[in-house]
């Protein structure tokens, strides 16, 4: 589920990475100033905790499959919210750096899918709601389980707005949702599962810990900022995946626009200036009629983006040309790296 | 060898590279750390279809790997197993973009396998800059980078905490895991009753761990402030280093060096 720079546009990268910095910094924010001490080394130790918990694969008995833990609802269960973003950031940047499980650029959306949906949305929402102050078993479970499930849900969607927004991949919307959403509702249910686990084993040996962590993070502290960011993404997920089952009929306007003077959309007056900004729209749109462009506008687009680029006409002269320069420029790379090579090892 | 085992061996080698003496390990860690963004931000903003001039952004990892003195082997062998996950999203376009592009003789190469190779080469390019920055930066200089770089302290802290007890607890978790084939039929799998319980145990050791910890840094005189040494001062070559890049890297973003190239080989078109 980690997203790769190569799948990125800088625009995606860039606005997410925003959006993660600015809840990585209201987060710290809270952490220093709770004055518990305690905290920090607990933070570092559950980190690499569910960093090696991630490495086992279970077998799920009767699939012959396997899974493994992506941890986030554990952290905010033990730690509080804003710890645990901080913690399940940290553990993403050690992946991404050393083992290349996400690129750099793209570590922004991966904190956000992976850490912001379940510690600021799925815990207080879902999981504290259910839980409350007294946790029985039952509760744990169903808490546990709901809130991990929805949260790899929003987390996987997060990925498919992502990659589509990013424009260097062609899946469709729709193919790329079905294809993310069923595979990450099984994964949230088995995650779901152990984390009840988990937490139930905690809360049978050692329960003060759950009691201690439920009354340090009561939902009043958790502020405003990333309620209103949930918000925005509750929006977007709403109009992106309540549309499909919009109307096609026309809209109020249209209806009576039709009846009224027989045409349904008002035709647009032949000046310059229209058409200049008729062009444009028509280039920044992502949703042309409330809709993601179909697989024929990728073909279109394509064209579209071939004709800007590849100027005057698809040259194939040209083209060669390049491959040609770019073997000799693979060539100069390499000469130019032996003969430091042989320089530094002559020193 | 099991995963665990093969990730704690990656940890370290990763760890070793970073502790050399080199021309690139003495540079800033800051001007390694933005040169690296800027890079990775030229690189995904190339255009879809773009592959011929992608390749002269290859110069920076080759070159920092030599003058870095990196092993090839590990670094690609990293490179090659986060390889198939990107394949696997990008293997879509030539089915769905069949327009046709370039026509080398009777063969008609659609825009989709374009889009793929370019996806490739930004992919080789991207993961090797990240190990590159790794190897020679360590974790500690990344600390200091981001630190320098007004990153939250307890972030930065929480981070080189982590990476610290990641070793402590990886090598725990590979004795459970061992000590639990050894005893289990035919060293099957871990049944998902047993799962909790052991990771339980394993998270209940791990606060008591944190508790001793806490209190050995008490014991020492933690009063409450982490303190990092070793502020570097940026000289003039880190400066260069990181400029110098970066004007390549926008150089090679507006023009189309292999083609030019190409151009004056051939003889033009």
């Amino acid at each position: 589920m980690h997203m790769a720079d190569a799948l990125i546009s800088p625009m995606v990268g860039g606005a997410m990475w925003l959006a993660t910095a600015g809840l990585a910094a209201y987060s710290a924010q809270k952490v220093a100033k709770e004055l518990d001490e305690n905290k920090v080394p607990l933070m570092g130790v559950l980190g690499a905790f569910i960093f090696s918990a991630q490495m086992i694969n279970f077998a799920i008995p009767g699939t012959g499959s396997s899974g493994h833990l992506g941890g986030a609802m554990i952290l905010a269960i033990l730690l509080g919210p804003h710890a645990a973003f901080l913690t399940i950031a940290s553990v993403l940047t050690i992946q991404a750096l050393f083992f290349a499980d996400g690129g750099l650029l793209a570590l922004g959306c991966n904190i956000f899918n992976l850490g912001f949906f379940p510690c600021f949305i799925a815990y207080p929402l879902i999981y504290k709601q259910i839980v409350g102050a007294r946790p029985t078993q039952k509760r744990l479970f169903l808490g546990a389980s709901l809130a991990s499930i929805i949260g790899l849900q929003l987390g996987a969607f997060g990925v498919v707005l992502e990659t589509i927004f990013s424009g260097i991949s062609d899946l469709p919307f729709t193919t790329f949702a079905l294809l993310m959403q069923p595979i990450h509702l099984a994964i949230g249910i088995v995650e779901g599962l152990v984390t009840t686990a988990v937490i139930c084993f905690v809360w049978r040996e050692r329960p003060e810990i759950l009691q201690k962590a439920a009354m340090s993070a009561p939902l009043g502290t958790l502020g405003i900022k990333p309620v209103l960011v949930g918000l925005l993404f509750v929006t977007v997920l709403t109009g992106g995946a309540l549309s499909w089952f919009a109307s096609s009929n026309p809209d109020g306007l249209e209806w009576s626009l039709a009846k009224a003077t027989g045409v349904e959309e008002r035709q647009e007056p032949e000046a310059d200036i229209y058409r200049i900004l008729a062009g444009f729209q028509k280039n920044i749109t992502f949703f042309p009629d409330y809709n993601f462009k179909e697989p024929e506008d990728i073909a279109v687009n394509a064209q579209q983006v071939r004709a800007q680029e590849v100027w005057p006409a698809v040259n194939s002269g040209k083209t060669i040309a390049g491959l040609v320069g770019a073997i000799m420029t693979l060539l100069l790379a390499g000469l130019i790296g032996k003969s430091l090579q042989l320089a530094i090892k002559r020193n | 060898m099991s995963k665990m085992e093969s990730y704690w061996l990656d940890l370290r080698q990763l760890d070793e590279m970073a502790i050399h003496k080199s021309v690139i390990h003495h540079i800033h860690p800051c001007a390694k750390l933005l040169t690296t963004v800027i890079f990775l931000t030229v690189v995904a903003s190339f255009s879809k279809y773009e592959v011929s001039g992608l390749f002269p952004m290859f110069f920076y990892p080759m070159l920092l790997m030599i003058l870095g003195e990196l092993p090839l082997g590990p670094i690609m062998h990293r490179v090659l197993l986060a390889l198939p996950f990107v394949m696997f999203i990008g293997i879509f376009n030539p089915l769905l973009d069949q327009i046709p592009f370039l026509q080398i003789g009777p063969l008609l190469i659609s825009g989709g396998w374009i889009s793929l190779f370019s996806i490739f080469l930004r992919f080789l390019l991207a993961v090797t800059a990240a190990l590159i920055l790794v190897a020679t930066t360590g974790i500690d200089g990344i600390g200091m980078a981001l630190l320098q770089l007004k990153v939250p302290r307890v972030f930065v802290v929480q981070l080189l905490f982590m990476y610290r007890y990641l070793y402590v607890l990886l090598e725990e978790l590979i004795r459970t895991i061992r000590a639990h084939s050894l005893r289990s039929f035919q060293g099957e799998g871990i049944k998902i009753g047993v799962w909790g319980s052991l990771l339980g145990q394993l998270l209940l050791r791990t606060i008591d761990r944190a508790q001793r910890i806490y209190g050995a840094m008490l014991c020492r005189g933690f009063d409450g402030e982490i303190r990092l040494i070793g502020r570097k001062k940026l000289v003039g070559i880190d400066i260069v280093y990181f400029l110098g890049w970066s004007i390549f890297f926008i150089v090679v973003r507006l023009v189309n060096i292999p083609q030019w190239l190409g151009t004056l080989l051939i003889g033009g078109y």
